[in-house]
Order: C-alpha cells, then structure tokens, then sequence
C-alpha cells in the first residue's frame, strides 16, 4: 500500500475538529451550512457558530425530554403500573440530583436552587453526549461557554449568599474574622484573610469552567491524536492498536462526559450551601 | 550610533527566539510534572479505597462513589495544567 505522499497536517486536524467553526457539517453526507455572519448586537458580534447550534440543540433535547418523561411519567402514575421507561430514567436522574446533591448540600432551603442545579445538570450532560456522536460537536468544550455556565454559576451562589445572609451577613464573608477573635488580633485576621477569601471567591468558579473545559476538550485530543498517528504511520498494524486504543478513550469520555457533568453541579450545590450556611 | 542599535535589535531577536523554544520547554516539563502528581494522586485514591474496601465490604458502594468523584477532581488539577501548556505553545 502506497504511503502518503505529504505528511499530513495532524494539528490543523485536531483544531479543525474541537474549535468552534462558522460551518456545521449536515450528517449523512447532505452537505455543510455555513451559519449567517454579521449579527451584532451593541457592535459586539453575537451570528452564531458550530457550538452555538449544539448548544442551542442541547437546549431543546433538555426540554423534549423531560417534557416527554412528564407526560410520560403522569400517564403511568394514572395507569397504575410499575415504573418503566425513559420517563422513569429521567425521573431517577432527578430523583439522584435532589437527593444525593442538592438536599446534603444545602439543607431544606435547597428546593428553592433545585430547579437551576437540575437545569445545569441536564445542559452540561446533552451538551457533553452531543460531542461524542457522529457528526456533533462539544459545546462544553469552548471555554467561552463553560466560561458563561462558571460566571452564571457565581451569580447565583454570591445573590444567594445576599439574599440569605442579608448584606451584613454577606460583607461578614469576605471581610472574614475566625471565630473568637477580638480587637487587634481580629484586625489583623480581617487584613490577611480579606484578599484570600475574595480570590477563593473568584477561583472557585474559575476552576469550575476550566475542569469542565479541559476535560472536555483533552480527551477529544487524545481520540484524534490516535487517529492522526493512522495517518503518520499508514501502517495496518498500527490503524488496528489505534482503533482499540480509541474505542477504549470513547468508553472512558463517556463515564468523563457523566462524570464532569455531575461534578460541576455538585460543586455549584456545595458552593451554593457554603454561603447558605455562613452562620 | 547605528552599530548600537542593530545590536540591540540582535539582541531582542535573539531573546524572542530563545523564548519561543523556552516556553515549550517549560510547558512539556511542567505538562510531565503535572501527570506524575496526578499519578500519585489518583494511585493514593485508589490503594485507600481498595484498603477501605478490604476493611468494611458491606460499604463498597458508597467507597467506590468517593473514590470516582475525587479521581476526577485529582484528573481536574492535572488537565488544568494541560490547558496551560497549550496557552503556552500558543503564546510562544
């Protein structure tokens, strides 16, 4: 078999593949869109491109699906039967995200955040799967949306730390005092543990975005790099190790793409149940 | 007077080129630390777990669930610094 007569360019591969794009290629062959350009809005550039689709097809599968297990699950709650079914799959997903990391997390209050923890689970999950089958692309894995997802995220616990603590309360966070100090040994606790609890503060969900991120992304790269060595090698023996090799990666991004899913909301619910419960 | 200054230019030619191959340098060797202390990591995890296990069977469920979420935070730290070393290929 004849070898490549050029060496192919492995990295514009790797990047044409987990970068954002402004083309999104149809499945089966139909063809490429490219997506409209020139969308501005205020003068910032806002016309969609490949993860801003996924992200929004992600979106919509979120809502179809647990429209469906709604329906799905009233009707068989009508029935009388056992449970069984997607509505039922989804409804134990739930059941998981409310008992096992909300409620631990935040105590009784946390059914007010509920909502939004089962929403960021949910997204971050489609937008995961989206990216391991044919054709999709990883939203997740632009680090301008798991940038968003990490700022929403800080929102929501510093507003819920206001609305919970009250502003003093909220203030007493930052300007931090270990317990039992007075005078001037609490002066000088509140100057040293100032700065250190604002940067916790904008580290926590800065390390949020960028776990999520990197582990999106990375295992993507591992996959294609393993296909690019095809391509080097040009050798059977090595396109057969590789396609193990990769099939053994595509199992480990899907425990990864589940995994990161989960722990970016069960961190959002601890963050949020650290500032619920300051005092 | 222009002596001078073409040497200067030299100069900050030279230190570009010498950063270029630096910032590579330094982000495979910080990439290869980052994966031995995730190794170390993961492998302290995991020798803890299987002992927990072995000590308390009855257990294994609720051991082996600590033991996945903080593998991927431990993973977390060392992808981190992989992003990183990327930043820096890119810079350089």
């Amino acid at each position: 078999m004849m070898a490549l007569l050029q060496q192919p360019d492995i990295g514009r591969m790797i990047f044409e593949h987990t970068a954002d794009s402004r083309v999104v290629e149809l499945p089966f062959g139909l063809g490429e869109w490219h997506l409209p350009t020139g969308w501005r809005l205020f003068g910032i550039d806002v016309s969609p491109t490949r993860h801003v689709v996924f992200m929004a097809f992600a979106a919509l599968c979120v809502l179809l699906a647990v429209l469906v297990a709604k329906r799905s699950i009233v009707k068989r709650h009508r029935e009388g039967r056992a449970p069984a079914g997607f509505g039922t799959a989804i409804e134990a997903m739930v059941i998981f995200i409310r008992d096992d990391v909300v409620m631990p997390a935040m105590g009784h209050d946390g059914e007010k955040y509920l909502p939004y923890i089962l929403t960021l689970f949910f997204f971050i999950l489609f937008c995961n799967f989206f990216g391991l089958v044919p054709w999709g692309s990883t939203a997740t894995g632009n680090l301008a949306v798991t940038g968003g997802l990490a700022l929403i995220s800080f929102v929501v616990i510093e507003v819920s730390g206001m609305i919970a603590l009250g502003p003093k309360g909220y203030l007493k966070t930052i300007v931090m005092v270990p317990p039992g100090m007075h005078g001037i040994g609490a002066v000088a606790m509140a100057f040293i543990l100032t700065p250190i609890e604002i940067i916790g503060k904008l580290v926590k969900p800065f390390a949020l975005c960028l776990r999520l991120f990197a582990n999106m992304t990375g295992g993507h790269f591992v996959i294609l790099s393993l296909m690019g060595l095809i391509f080097i090698f040009a050798s059977w023996a090595v396109a057969g190790a590789s396609v193990a090799l990769i099939l053994f990666m595509m199992c480990l991004e899907l425990l990864v793409a589940l995994l990161q899913a989960y722990i970016f909301s069960l961190l959002t619910s601890v963050f949020i149940g650290m500032m619920l419960h300051e005092h | 007077m222009i002596h001078m200054l073409l040497q200067v230019q030299d100069a900050a030619t030279a230190i570009a080129v010498a950063k270029g191959t630096n910032a590579l340098l330094g982000a495979g060797i910080g990439l290869g630390l980052a994966a031995i202390g995730a190794g170390i990591g993961v492998g302290l995890i995991g020798s803890r777990a299987t002992e927990a296990i072995a000590r308390q069977p009855q257990a294994s469920g609720d051991i082996r669930g600590a033991m996945i979420l903080t593998a991927a935070l431990v993973e977390g730290v060392a992808l981190v610094a992989c992003v990183f070393a990327l930043l820096f290929k890119i810079l350089a």
